[in-house]
């Protein structure tokens, strides 16, 4: 394992270009250029607000705001959107570079962790964005800038864990990318991202907590929107199994990894 | 003989089918699995290959040339055997492999070296030697997206090649590209050599396996066939791709050591041929310009529709001087019974230069002898072309020249720093 990561190591410097390449290409010709990876979620925040802040606003105690749905909404966006593009773009990086794993020999760890950085610099982009607009709206979290750093780590913890395992099972099963896609947006209305946890029935509360996904959605929101922190026991249990997770899944792509060229 | 730089002991490739993928699953956790197909394509497979060596791998398509280079280049792993190397090991596997059509030049070369595995401090040395060899001009701080397919292969070669290795792979990469850069690309893989480079070559272009490789192997359906100099086995090789059912190829060496390759289904045969002078003698050594007859008698043995009777003329390297045959003269032979003998007569004038050269005669139904291939015979003659008569001159054809040289008057001498022109003084390179 710590050859793994002698192998990033030494290649760092690839892993940095890689990222910044990909940002630079994924908005060369564009003219709003990377305005439009802040903008979609924006959007999409923008249409459930105005969908439904009606009915969602009177289930919000504690903060006062006229806008406190749509603060609640761009805190749970943050820790989701990072979620789903570091599992989505992990489920088809080993696919998609099938050429170059192939034909170049270089450490194939350097694939994920390309990916992982794309996506928290596209993270931290958009928190800073959204650091804006809580401005804007008369809102400020200013304790959740401590916080922010521990979260996002556990967030993308898990993320990776959880990619990486799919990622690689894709490369033999190509369902699996189409089923996560499924799963991912059922996920998505699983997890009170869009609506208050209040809202679900008492007894399906244990229920919801067996969703690592609520523990670390619940804590964008305590520190992002209530501005206290969150639930530490609950966190820590999450980081606890986002390690188990992602030590497996790395366990796996290890003994994956000499067979993934052969079927590419 | 110097050391060994790569060492390949009993390879073999194969690609698991697995009853279920969870079966598969379960073998990366030393579980058995009760019905994997193996699909071997590649089996025992051993050479070694020495500092400095040049080695060609010839063999068809899917013979398991591919997979040979990925298995030693380390981006695909053995199933049975080992490969060893020592040094850095670089492959040209594909060029332009990894390179972002938006990126520009500079960024992609610094991009892709470090895919290479080339730290920071190196890519910095790199990069103006880069973009020197690749002479793109300007066009190196452009989106690669705007380069024609040659400028993409010029960047990527210069690239590729942009640091000298130990063990230098070469897969096809050479034939693109315009012929003044192809060039400059065989000159950089030769100056690798020069300096201890061992090379492994991959191609189909027969010209480029002689002129660079001292030794070639082939790999057909998965196994080593061959092993021995280039001429030999590009022959062979040349005789298996017209293989046909009941067909043969036979390979056998002469006093002097040089192997003859024969292959065909034997309806037609070469009985005799040999070169006349114009007095009507049958020669071994012929004078640089002088009128021959090239004389091939064919027997066949049963009855045939069609026959085509062609030749070769090929350098003491094995590259075709000049060829034809009698279909592209209008002159086939039809309906042809069993027991006809015929004569075939080219006369030309020996218009080559001075050197030994080998004919190779190929007797088929139609221009080509992958149809109906009845004998192909390599090095079917030997002859040695010596200038007695004509003015000295060198080269690999005598090209009868008419030069006049007549006085002009006088000039002012010609002032060379003023007109910036940097000249060399003129060089004949002297190949051994």
């Amino acid at each position: 394992m710590s050859g793994m990561f002698t192998a990033i190591w030494s290649y760092r410097h690839f892993i940095v270009s890689s990222i910044r390449n990909d940002l630079r290409s994924r908005f060369a010709r564009s003219k709003l250029g990377a305005t439009w990876m802040i903008l979609q979620p924006l959007a999409q925040v923008l249409i459930y607000s105005l969908v439904l802040s009606r009915i969602m606003v009177a289930k919000l105690p504690g903060i006062d705001s006229p806008y406190a749905y749509s603060i609640y909404l761009l805190a749970g966006m943050q820790a989701w959107s990072l979620f789903s593009e570091v599992v989505t773009r992990s489920l088809t990086v080993f696919v998609e570079n099938g050429s170059m794993l192939k034909k170049i020999v270089f450490p194939r760890v350097c694939l994920p962790v390309v990916t992982l950085g794309s996506a928290l610099v596209n993270n931290v982009l958009l928190f800073v964005v959204m650091m804006v607009v809580f401005v804007l709206l008369g809102h400020f979290p200013v304790s959740a800038l401590l916080w922010m750093p521990l979260l996002m780590f556990v967030t993308a913890a898990f993320s990776l864990g959880l990619g990486l395992l799919m990622g690689v099972l894709n490369v033999f099963v190509r369902d699996v990318a189409q089923f996560m896609m499924v799963v991912l947006q059922l996920w998505f209305w699983l997890t009170p991202v869009v609506y208050m946890s209040s809202i679900i029935p008492e007894g399906l509360h244990s229920a919801m907590q067996l969703n690592p996904m609520y523990w670390i959605v619940a804590a964008y929101q305590d520190v992002l929107v209530y501005q206290h922190a969150p639930d530490l026991d609950g966190l820590l249990v999450v980081m606890v199994a986002a390690f188990i997770l992602l030590a497996c899944s790395l366990a796996l792509f290890r003994k994956a990894a000499p067979d993934m060229v052969d079927v590419l | 003989m110097s050391a060994v730089v790569l060492q390949v002991r009993n390879v073999g490739k194969s690609f698991r089918e697995y009853g279920s993928e969870w079966r598969r699953f379960g073998s990366w956790f030393g579980m058995r699995s009760p019905n994997v197909k193996d699909h071997w394509v590649l089996r025992n497979v051993s050479f070694a290959v020495h500092a400095g060596e040049a080695l060609g791998i010839v063999g068809q398509n899917g013979a398991g040339k591919s997979t040979l280079l990925k298995i030693i280049t380390g981006t695909l792993g053995a199933t049975e055997g080992s490969v060893w190397a020592s040094g850095r090991v670089a492959a040209i596997l594909e060029l332009g492999m990894g390179f972002d059509p938006d990126l520009t030049g500079r960024q992609n070369s610094e991009h892709v070296a470090g895919l290479m595995g080339f730290s920071r401090a190196e890519i910095r040395t790199l990069l103006p030697q880069i973009e020197a060899f690749a002479e793109v001009g300007a066009y190196f701080d452009e989106p690669v997206r705007t380069y024609s397919s040659g400028m993409q292969m010029r960047v990527a070669f210069s690239l590729a090649t942009a640091s000298r290795p130990d063990v230098l792979i070469v897969d096809e990469a050479l034939a693109v590209g315009d012929a003044y850069f192809v060039h400059k690309c065989f000159k950089r893989i030769r100056e690798f050599r020069d300096q201890g480079t061992t090379l492994l070559i991959v191609s189909h272009d027969k010209s480029a396996v002689q002129a660079l490789c001292d030794r070639a192997i082939m790999i057909d359906r998965g196994c080593l066939v061959a092993d021995g100099t280039p001429q030999e086995v590009l022959d062979f090789y040349n005789a298996l791709i017209s293989e046909k059912e009941n067909s043969t190829v036979r390979q056998t060496r002469q006093e002097d050591g040089t192997a003859v390759t024969v292959s065909g289904t034997g309806e037609a045969v070469v009985d005799a041929i040999w070169l006349e002078d114009a007095a009507g003698n049958r020669v071994e050594f012929v004078g640089v310009g002088d009128r021959v007859d090239l004389v091939i008698r064919v027997r066949v043995d049963s009855a045939l529709a069609q026959l085509v009777i062609g030749y070769v003329i090929r350098d003491r390297l094995g590259q075709a001087v000049f060829g034809t045959n009698s279909y592209y003269t209008n002159q086939v032979i039809v309906d042809a019974q069993a027991g006809d003998v015929f004569e075939f007569r080219a006369r030309f004038a020996m218009n080559l230069g001075v050197g030994t050269y080998s004919l190779s005669v190929a007797l088929s139904s139609t221009e080509t002898h992958l149809v109906n291939n009845y004998e192909w015979r390599d090095l079917a003659l030997v002859f040695t072309v010596a200038n007695t008569q004509r003015t000295t001159f060198v080269g690999m054809s005598w090209m009868h020249p008419q030069i006049t040289i007549s006085a002009r008057g006088r000039a002012d001498p010609p002032d060379a720093t003023q007109a910036g022109i940097h000249r060399e003084p003129g060089t004949l390179e002297n190949r051994s």
